[in-house]
């Protein structure tokens, strides 16, 4: 089984035999390859109807139901890892979402894309609204109405209570960079964040 | 388009005949769980496609309320109904009888082939009537079981019921997960709320204060609670649907067009249809089984131990719970809170909640996603079963 590259990245931090929830989940992979290589069980949610029998055909538990309103269904500290992966700029209300998880998990693992990144504010300065590999929409039938700056995003994580255990920082094609923290926001498209609740 | 037309023909397991089994006697008895005992139990089963080798590709079928052991085919060529779970089970179909056996009975308690109120108790010679012993859903599954024994079935692959028949597959998952590969739960509850109790209250009320009821000792008096069973039947079958599916099927119309004169009889189509279905529904169903079955639900409540799901979690059975948006019976808060208590004692638990116009009944039709989403998951565990045998070193 194959994983997309931020896939393989997020599974890294994703402890062997861990109770994992996979917001988000698509068509399961990320799970799949959890529970087969990595001895991890837990639960895949999705919305999308046909990714949701795909899921269910790999066998991996999936519970469909909506991010932005139904997360009460799972109970506090219920999983060792909650995962968000690109799909936090897709919620309504992502601070509603970012709370849930920090109430549901013992860590919680989120990766985004970046608006900070220099190109798309070098698009931006030339008046018009950032598309890219990452967010191939146009502004007016995306999905993505939730795009942050990981300056902005980092603030959030400190007001729902979440503390930044480890930030990992990626080129538009997925390479890992060491970006010094003052140009971080400047030079990553994409990052993957392991957050751990506070208190 | 969520409902398509069915050809029967092409996907159909094509005759069959219902059996019949003692499965208990004066030596062996029915022991119920509630401790009282029914010394002799006759069950009618069916069954389709054939067991393999191994033994482990057996599907079993729980009925709700009033269906019986004929769940696929036709009896004879000539019928004009199939059986009545004829859209899921077949060659083909989500239930699939190429690959699957797939077993069916009629519950105890019932009247279409298997021991109930309406049989003869062997104490007296007479028929039970309302010295039946009350029933729980446990119970039911220790019937099913006895079935297994007798033909000589270990495991089953998959456990799955609609409605009443997703609660016996829900108790038989949490009760004997060593048995149940799997377990499919569909349009069900785990704990009826005042509206679900009331409408079953209003249905018994009905059959019991309709004067040929007799105390229950209709079938000696010769009378016979015909008006009651049929209202009983009648307000059942609203709530079997949504309004906007009543709509869909019946809207306004006249049933015998703008001029006919207007009284108190059947002036629309929609009561024309339930007119029918309620006396339609005599033909095939005693009011004694109409009381003990309804009970049975109200009485369901197989999370109040908390640690129900504790053994069925560590087996490991997947489960499949599955809600219809327009279904107001048992609306989707049901299935979801089998979900919850599943999940959160770590139960593998998959859930989905099936867009449909049809209400309660829509776990009978042909709907694309519904049907996608079993088929799918059966396929998955079936796969999963043969692996974990080769995975345990070969066939055994």
């Amino acid at each position: 089984m194959t994983l997309r590259p931020d896939q393989a990245m997020v599974s890294r931090f994703v402890p062997d035999g861990s109770r994992v929830l996979d917001l988000g989940c698509g068509r399961g992979s990320l799970m799949r390859y959890l529970m087969d290589r990595r001895g991890c069980t837990g639960t895949g949610v999705e919305i999308a109807p046909e990714a949701v029998v795909e899921t269910i055909s790999k066998g991996v538990p999936l519970i469909e139901l909506d991010i932005d309103r139904e997360l009460d269904e799972f109970g506090d500290k219920s999983y060792d890892v909650v995962v968000l992966s690109r799909v936090l700029q897709a919620t309504y209300k992502p601070r509603e979402v970012l709370s849930q998880m920090a109430r549901i998990g013992s860590r919680c693992i989120v990766s985004v894309p970046n608006m900070g990144y220099w190109r798309h504010r070098w698009v931006l300065m030339r008046g018009h609204m950032p598309m890219s590999k990452e967010l191939p929409h146009a502004w007016y039938d995306t999905p993505n109405i939730h795009l942050s700056t990981l300056a902005d995003l980092e603030e959030l994580f400190d007001v729902v209570g979440l503390d930044v255990w480890e930030r990992q920082l990626f080129t538009p094609d997925g390479r890992l960079r060491n970006y010094p923290d003052r140009v971080a926001n400047l030079m990553a498209a994409n990052a993957i964040y392991v957050l751990t609740p506070r208190g | 388009m969520s409902q398509r037309p069915q050809s029967a023909e092409e996907s159909s397991v094509g005759i069959v005949e219902t059996q019949s089994v003692r499965l208990f006697d004066q030596d062996n008895p029915l022991v119920l769980a509630s401790g009282a005992v029914v010394p002799e139990v006759d069950v009618a089963y069916e069954t389709y496609g054939t067991l393999d080798e191994t033994g482990s590709n057996a599907i079993f079928i729980c009925h709700a309320l009033t269906g019986d052991a004929h769940a696929a085919g036709r009896h004879r060529s000539e019928d004009h109904r199939p059986g009545w779970w004829d859209t899921m089970i077949g060659p083909g179909k989500p239930i699939d009888t190429d690959r699957f056996f797939v077993i069916a009975d009629n519950l105890i308690g019932g009247c279409q082939g298997t021991t109930g109120p309406a049989s003869t108790n062997p104490a007296t010679g007479r028929p039970y009537g309302l010295d039946f012993p009350l029933l729980q859903i446990a119970d039911f599954v220790t019937v099913h079981r006895a079935l297994l024994d007798h033909l000589g079935v270990r495991r089953l692959l998959s456990v799955i019921g609609g409605s009443m028949g997703g609660m016996q597959a829900l108790q038989w998952a949490l009760s004997y997960p060593e048995q149940v590969g799997s377990a499919v739960i569909i349009a069900a509850s785990s704990r009826l709320n005042a509206q679900n109790i009331a409408f079953s209250a209003v249905a018994r009320e009905s059959i019991m204060r309709d004067p040929g009821f007799a105390g229950g000792r209709y079938l000696e008096t010769g009378t016979s609670p015909d008006t009651g069973l049929s209202i009983a039947r009648m307000m059942a079958h609203i709530t079997y649907q949504s309004g906007q599916g009543m709509d869909q099927k019946f809207g306004r119309r006249y049933q015998f067009g703008e001029d006919a004169t207007r009284g108190f009889g059947v002036d629309f189509a929609v009561e024309s249809y339930l007119d029918y279905q309620g006396r339609i529904f005599l033909s095939r169903f005693d009011a004694l089984s109409y009381l003990y079955l309804t009970r049975v639900m109200d009485y369901f409540d197989p999370f109040a131990e908390e640690d129900a799901a504790q053994a069925l979690a560590e087996a490991g059975s997947p489960c499949l719970v599955l809600s219809f948006d327009s279904d107001w019976r048992f609306d989707t808060t049901h299935s979801r809170a089998i979900v919850r208590a599943l999940e959160q004692q770590r139960v593998p638990v998959s859930f989905r909640e099936i867009r449909s116009p049809w209400g309660h009944d829509s776990f009978l039709l042909t709907i694309e996603d519904y049907h996608a989403t079993v088929a799918a998951f059966l396929r998955r565990v079936s796969v999963a079963a043969a692996q974990g045998r080769r995975d345990r070193g070969g066939v055994r």
